[in-house]
């Protein structure tokens, strides 16, 4: 699919679908036989964790590193003391998937010496279009810039997930790149890729899509 | 913005709000609420409003009265334990009849209880919360379109009956992600000669107190406050109806809770059973002629909530008992599964209530 680095992270504003792509990079790594391991660090949101996708994880053999208190009921913004192995143990494939906003990255920020030292990162920025407060180039980067602020790392690329949950089309996509590349000129952030829900990403031709598989949920109405 | 928005239903709340002509929001935050604030912290600087995070939640209640008294159309948020802070305001603002809109995104309780989704604020909600003889217009939302468009809705009969909106949602919706669309509308305006807006030394004073201690006139208040509530009785009740048409089995259930219970009475359709639902929109009016209409046909009622059974005592009340009702419930953040309302209907469906 692409070249990768040791350590990818994730971030963007809440929302973005950052859980989602993180997952399925996951996966896509370990197919491709890489010993992977996914750090939840998100402090912020309370459901709809890296924790729901547990048992998929563990098929993969795809470690799990996630705050014992993830999809609990006990509302506390831990980081667990195994993310130290993200930044320690070389041998991994680390893919980080942070909170949303300036508050969700503060996590990062004990990691960031770490990880600026060894210098084989990639830190992507999830957007996506349709959501109020990143609907327009100017509010996507005013987003960005609070993130890069708390987290103590620059962005390399960007990752747009311009969607509409499921209405989404492969129309949808295309007509999101010029928010994307608008995204990137301001930046001056490569696009590493575009991200959409399989069936949505097979009718999409001429853009680096990873195709996604969602999380479902019992009460996403079927009728 | 793009004409289909992919909102968190927090959000669409917060959107809707300002869209509304909310330019004043109090709040303190709490899990799972709290990109209602995020949202408002982002947004009200941008266009004039005012966000303020005050220091605790009854702060944030008795600044929502006084804006209320000044005109200004104002809310708050919070989630269960926070509510409960907030009861005695809610009262004050209730034997002041000023309008403002208060939400609640509930997690299970009771005490600090958790963060995840229940409905277990419906007794607090319907039945007062706060002290002394009141209501307050209970709204349910059961998609994120809805947390926007009843928000909307909220505003329009605070001021048109000078009361308290409540939005009644859960985690789930607020954390939930769904497509809405915003009609372009300008907010209704209502005339508030009784607004503290300064006499300019042109009028007498107005007043806005919920301290009356001449008993005769307390009691005046309150039956006048009454009749008010009887006509909200007769004119506000809403609720849907899912295959109720030849239905003989009628499951109930509201927000999070009926989105599960449809999926399930499509299931129970396929086998063959006859079961439709009543998802009551407006739980204070609640629609209780459309409940007692369905008592006339169907042999039974099951009450699917994520409580321990609160509203299935006003679906008896509405319905009189005249047919047996069961529940099937979930509590303290867990959600019934469709096989486990669908369980529920099959029993129900062979006499068992």
């Amino acid at each position: 699919m692409m070249e990768h680095k040791r350590l990818t992270l994730f971030a963007g504003h809440y929302g973005s679908g950052k859980t989602n792509i993180a997952v399925n990079y996951a996966v896509a790594l370990a197919k491709e036989g890489k010993k992977v391991c996914i750090a939840d660090l998100d402090i912020v949101n309370p459901y709809f964790r890296t924790k729901d996708s547990a048992e998929e994880l563990e098929k993969q053999g795809i470690t799990l590193i996630s705050s014992r208190y993830a999809n609990t009921n006990v509302d506390l913004p831990s980081i667990p003391a195994e993310s130290y192995r993200l930044v320690q143990d070389k041998s991994i494939h680390g893919v980080i998937d942070l909170g949303g906003d300036d508050r969700g990255a503060y996590a990062l920020g004990r990691f960031a010496d770490a990880i600026r030292a060894e210098g084989d990162y990639r830190m992507a920025f999830v957007i996506n279009c349709h959501r109020p407060l990143t609907s327009t180039v100017e509010d996507t980067v005013e987003i960005m810039k609070e993130i890069e602020a708390a987290s103590h790392l620059q962005f390399t690329c960007i990752v747009n997930n311009s969607n509409i949950g499921s209405e989404t089309t492969p129309g949808t996509v295309l007509d999101s790149v010029a928010y994307a590349e608008g995204v990137s000129r301001v930046t001056g952030l490569p696009i590493w890729l575009y991200t959409a829900e399989k069936s949505v990403a097979e009718g999409i031709e001429g853009l680096p899509v990873l195709p996604l598989t969602l999380q479902k949920k019992y009460f996403d109405l079927t009728i | 913005m793009a004409d289909r928005i992919l909102m968190k239903g927090n959000e669409a709340i917060a959107e809707a709000a300002i869209r509304a002509g909310c330019r004043h929001y109090f709040g303190y935050p709490i899990t799972p609420q709290t990109e209602i604030a995020a949202y408002m912290a982002k947004k009200m600087p941008k266009i004039g409003g005012v966000f303020l995070q005050a220091e605790s939640e009854v702060a944030s209640i008795n600044m929502v009265y006084g804006a209320a008294a000044a005109g200004v159309r104002v809310m708050t948020s919070s989630s269960s334990p926070g509510v409960s802070l907030k009861a005695e305001g809610l009262s004050y603002i209730a034997g002041s009849d000023v309008p403002a809109l208060v939400v609640n995104v509930q997690r299970g309780g009771p005490g600090l209880g958790g963060i995840q989704p229940s409905q277990s604020d419906y007794f607090q909600a319907t039945k007062g919360g706060g002290h002394g003889d009141y209501r307050m217009i209970v709204l349910a939302p059961a998609s994120v379109q809805e947390m926007a468009s009843l928000t909307m809705k909220g505003f329009d009969l605070a001021d048109k009956y000078l009361i308290t909106s409540m939005i009644l949602a859960d985690g789930t919706i607020g954390q939930m992600m769904e497509p809405i669309t915003f009609e372009d509308s300008e907010p209704t305006v209502y005339e508030k000669p009784w607004a503290l807006t300064g006499t300019e030394c042109k009028r007498p004073h107005n007043v806005v107190n919920s301290l009356y201690l001449k008993p005769e006139e307390l009691e005046k208040k309150n039956f006048d406050r009454y009749e008010k509530y009887r006509v909200i009785e007769e004119n506000e009740p809403m609720w849907e109806e899912y295959m109720m048409e030849d239905a003989d089995l009628c499951v109930v259930a509201f927000g999070i809770a009926s989105r599960v219970a449809k999926n399930a009475v499509a299931e129970a359709r396929k086998q063959g059973i006859k079961v439709g639902l009543i998802r009551p929109i407006t739980l204070w009016p609640f629609p209780t002629k459309a409940l007692r209409a369905a008592a006339d046909k169907v042999k039974g009622f099951i009450s699917v909530e994520l409580s321990m059974g609160q509203m299935i005592e006003d679906v008896r009340l509405a319905t009189e008992s005249k047919k047996p009702v069961s529940l099937c419930n979930r509590a303290g953040g867990m959600i019934p599964t469709p096989d486990e309302v669908l369980a529920a209907i099959v029993k129900a469906e062979k006499g068992e209530f």
